[in-house]
């Protein structure tokens, strides 16, 4: 399942969707909101996406996952719109018999989707707004 | 050829529509590039911009057709 919507995500969903009866293993990844960024108070933040290029990016992200590790279900359900400090904006499940490849594969697929899916996000302060341009593997701070 | 671009986050914010009429002079996704980068400088100043040629990453060289799907892809943070 890959989901991309303006509802909030249903987490539960997500993990069941990504449960299979043969895995030992369900690793989530639950992305919220932060309420500061750059050292200033967030108000909430806007998310917008090229929607179906952003399916079809995740997909690629899957299938190469599923190349590396032995991926027994997934899924992905990323929120649009206008989320306020502490709601969910992201969720990655993976299952895998074990453990280990499950932490590996779930890293992979968050990982790869912030810098290669075509999702956008804008940060709104008290005292403006800026769309989000930092690199995340970069961990300098932001100006 | 007139080419459609669709814009999102601050492409979209810079050139002021989702879905832009652009009258392309050149070829290829570096020209257009160029020709964006003259008319909106502060494309320029984005850590990144790439475009998205029927939905997959092109590279400068690629050439365009009047009926590629063309969009503008600013810096992502998914997430």
């Amino acid at each position: 399942m890959i989901k991309i919507t303006e509802q909030p995500i249903d987490i539960q969903k997500v993990i069941d969707t990504a449960s299979a009866p043969g895995a030992g293993a369900t690793n989530v990844f639950i992305g919220t909101v932060r309420d500061h960024a750059s050292d200033k108070k967030v108000m909430w933040l806007e998310y917008e996406s090229y929607e179906s290029m952003a399916v079809a990016e995740t997909r690629k992200i899957i299938d190469e996952a599923a190349a590396k590790w032995p991926l027994m279900g997934w899924a992905v359900s990323h929120r649009m719109g206008t989320l306020k400090p502490g709601e969910v904006a992201v969720a990655v499940a993976v299952s895998t018999k074990h453990r280990k490849e499950s932490f590996e594969a779930c890293q992979y697929i968050i990982d790869s989707l912030k810098y290669r899916v075509p999702i956008f996000k804008k940060e709104v302060f008290e005292d403006g707004a800026e769309w989000v341009s930092a690199k995340p593997d970069l961990t300098l701070p932001k100006n | 050829m007139k080419l459609q671009l669709k814009t999102f986050g601050v492409t979209r914010e810079l050139l002021g529509g989702r879905v832009v009429d652009w009258q392309f002079e050149g070829k290829t996704v570096g020209e257009l590039k160029r020709e964006l980068f003259s008319r909106y400088p502060s494309l320029a100043d984005l850590q990144s911009l790439q475009v998205a040629v029927n939905q997959t990453f092109a590279e400068d060289n690629q050439p365009l057709t009047a009926t590629d799907e063309v969009a503008l892809i600013p810096p992502m943070n998914g997430g």
